[in-house]
């Protein structure tokens, strides 16, 4: 990745009246990259990208697209552009209308304008015959690719997505994402793309920023935030989740109800030794947990009953209710699957190398 | 259940159908029958010889014609100029006020138009509110502002004002914010977003908003008598002048069946470019 990032915000905030929807913001988008903001409703994804795009301007803070300031330059004189949630398409202009709308504004010739929406639709895999259909006449899926074509007609420096695939139903969005993914790869332009579903954004991004209350929670690849979250609120955030409240034992390990910790001296590889006494959040996917028979043992375990069995297609999940009541997630390859009724008693186990501890939780 | 569903739909329909047949398509037939009917005749007893229709040029009527055609137009046009911004204040930009705006308009439609217009006349005639303050005041008035072309299309304009302001207002609320805020995120300016974008996505608004204020000024008789003295002979006050001074039905009728015939042209020309479903809120999608 270059070391001179494309778009830099600087200690941008905003807020009406007393509410501040974003706080003190610090982001480096880098040039090329596929950025996802993931954030639950109500996080400020949506404050934050109409100040990225434009159609706002920031209460206080900078923004910079390479050299240039330009937190206080409206929308329609920014060399970035939005695919919006709504599409916003032209209802009353045909597809191919549409698609040339930027360089009609720009004043490019109708003939060349013609020939690069054609151009346009066919790396979107949209037939030439579409040229002159009505919007109307369009399926959910062609519209996304109408209004992608659009966007990339601008030729924006920064194309931005308001969750545009929220609209459309499960098999279609997937065969969207992917297409994302490759366009973003063929057209090599910085993405950067908001939603609220984290699959959606694992998926396709090469960075994911956790929003949570106005700020950026933890930014990274989503291997890393998935293994690492640094916090309960990105570790239940990134999918199914095991946590254990404790604190550091005596011996540097760790300490926590209900779990047997063999090994305590040398706590998880990824993370630094605890501290005696420190209160600590001990975490561990659902996949990582072993069902274990008498002789075997692995670094942490902890005693249950099985209480519920979930066939999830691929994977098989198991609820686990631990001896102090905390209902425990597991889950297996459905070839894998144990052979345990409801009721049966358990033990459960996973190795300190996909333990990982959450310390300086934030309020 | 299909047939019940279309003999309700007839018979809900029925008071109305009636209503215009005997209220609306008998009183225009009887008017295209008197308009062939052979001059200064009382009864439809007669022998056509169409010998109206000629009139109509030889005693210079259809410049009356297309004079109120004419005033029309400009009051159409200057309408719709002033009430864009309005309305799309109302439909945009106002939220609670659109509402003190809509009564504030809709009052002014309870006190009668005559009335009204008597009003202006007093104000503005010689030695009138206006002249005569300002003769007070300044020892020189401005003389009578009445009885001109200018002063007619003033009056069209502020009567039917309304006409043209609900339309456009909801014309213009239709309009989705999203694909403007998408042409201006695309590089277009304020005027490039007005041209390519509100109005042609307004278009229906502005259509029937038009074609009211249109038709309705085109028949407009107070505005050019009261404001406009004998400056202008509009095409109405030559129709009532037909019937009731000159005592020629048939010419009379003839007047009256081209201004018919000219404005429902208009009108359903209008009428088949726009989607009337659009305008009532019932979008097909």
């Amino acid at each position: 990745m270059p070391t001179e990032p494309i778009l830099r915000l600087k200690g941008v905030a905003k807020h009406f009246g007393n509410v501040r929807v974003l706080d003190d913001i610090d982001l480096d988008i880098a040039d090329g990259e596929f950025l996802t903001i993931v954030g639950p409703s109500g996080s400020g994804k949506t404050t934050l990208i109409r100040l990225l795009v434009g159609m706002d301007s920031p209460s206080t803070g900078e923004l910079w697209l390479r050299d240039n300031r330009i937190d206080h330059i409206p929308a329609n004189k920014r060399p970035t552009c939005m695919v919006f949630q709504s599409l916003a398409l032209f209802p009353h202009r045909s597809v191919g209308q549409n698609i040339e709308f930027p360089l009609k504004v720009r004043g490019v010739p109708a003939a060349q304008r013609r020939s690069r929406a054609l151009e346009l639709m066919s790396l979107l895999r949209l037939r030439d015959d579409y040229y002159s259909r009505s919007i109307n006449q369009c399926s959910g899926g062609e519209r996304q690719r109408i209004a992608l074509a659009r966007a990339l007609a601008f030729d924006p420096e920064i194309l931005f997505f308001d969750e545009p695939l929220s609209a459309l139903d499960y098999r279609l969005r997937k065969t969207l994402e992917k297409e994302l993914k490759d366009l973003h790869r063929r057209t090599g332009k910085t993405f950067v793309y908001i939603t609220h579903s984290l699959e959606e954004a694992m998926v396709m991004s090469d960075r994911i920023a956790i929003m949570r209350a106005g700020q950026f929670e933890q930014i990274g690849s989503a291997d890393e935030i998935y293994a690492r979250p640094v916090s309960r609120f990105v570790a239940e955030f990134m999918g199914e989740v095991n946590l254990f409240d404790g604190h550091g034992g005596e011996d540097g390990g760790f300490s926590g109800a209900g779990v047997e910790a063999t090994v305590p001296a040398e706590p998880g590889a990824a993370s630094k030794p605890l501290k005696p006494g420190e209160k600590t959040t001990l975490m561990v996917r659902p996949e990582f947990v072993h069902f274990l028979r008498p002789p075997q043992s692995r670094d942490y375990q902890v005693r249950g009953t099985l209480r519920a069995e979930y066939m999830l297609g691929s994977r098989t999940q198991y609820k686990v209710e631990a001896a102090n009541g905390q209902i425990l997630t597991v889950e297996k390859l459905s070839e894998d699957r144990i052979a345990g009724a409801p009721g049966d008693a358990v033990v459960l186990g996973w190795d300190r190398q996909h333990a990982h501890f959450l310390n300086g939780e934030r309020a | 259940m299909k047939r019940i569903d279309n003999r309700l739909g007839l018979l809900s329909a029925a008071p109305l159908g009636l209503l215009l047949l005997l209220g609306f398509i008998a009183p225009v037939a009887v008017i295209a029958g008197f308009s062939i009917m052979p001059q200064n005749v009382f009864d439809l007893a007669h022998v056509p010889d169409f010998s109206s229709y000629p009139l109509l040029v030889e005693q210079g009527y259809l410049k009356s014609l297309f004079r109120s055609l004419g005033l029309a137009l400009a009051a159409t046009a200057l309408l719709f100029v002033i009430c864009w911004p309005l309305a799309y204040a109302m439909a945009k930009v106002f939220r609670r006020f659109t509402l003190v705006i809509t009564i504030a308009v809709v009052i002014s439609l309870c006190v009668s138009e005559n009335i009204r217009l008597f009003g202006w006349a007093l104000t503005l005639m010689k030695g009138g509110l206006v002249d005569g303050y300002l003769n007070a005041w300044f020892g020189g008035g401005i003389g009578g502002a009445l009885y001109n072309v200018p002063i007619i299309v003033f009056g069209l304009v502020y009567v039917y004002l309304p006409f043209m302001l609900f339309p456009l207002a909801q014309g213009i609320s239709m309009i989705p914010e999203d694909a403007c805020h998408a042409a201006a995120d695309l590089g277009a300016s304020r005027w490039q977003i007005f041209r390519e974008i509100e109005l042609p996505l307004a278009a229906p608004g502005i259509m029937v908003g038009s074609l009211l204020t249109f038709v309705l000024s085109t028949g407009a008789l107070a505005e050019s008598k009261l404001l406009g003295g004998q400056a202008v002979v509009a095409i109405a006050t030559e129709i009532e002048t037909a019937f009731s001074f000159n005592q020629n039905w048939p010419l009379g009728s003839a007047l009256a069946m081209t201004l018919i015939l000219i404005v429902s042209a208009l009108a359903i020309f209008a009428i088949s470019r726009i989607d009337l479903d659009a305008v009532m809120g019932r979008g097909r999608s």
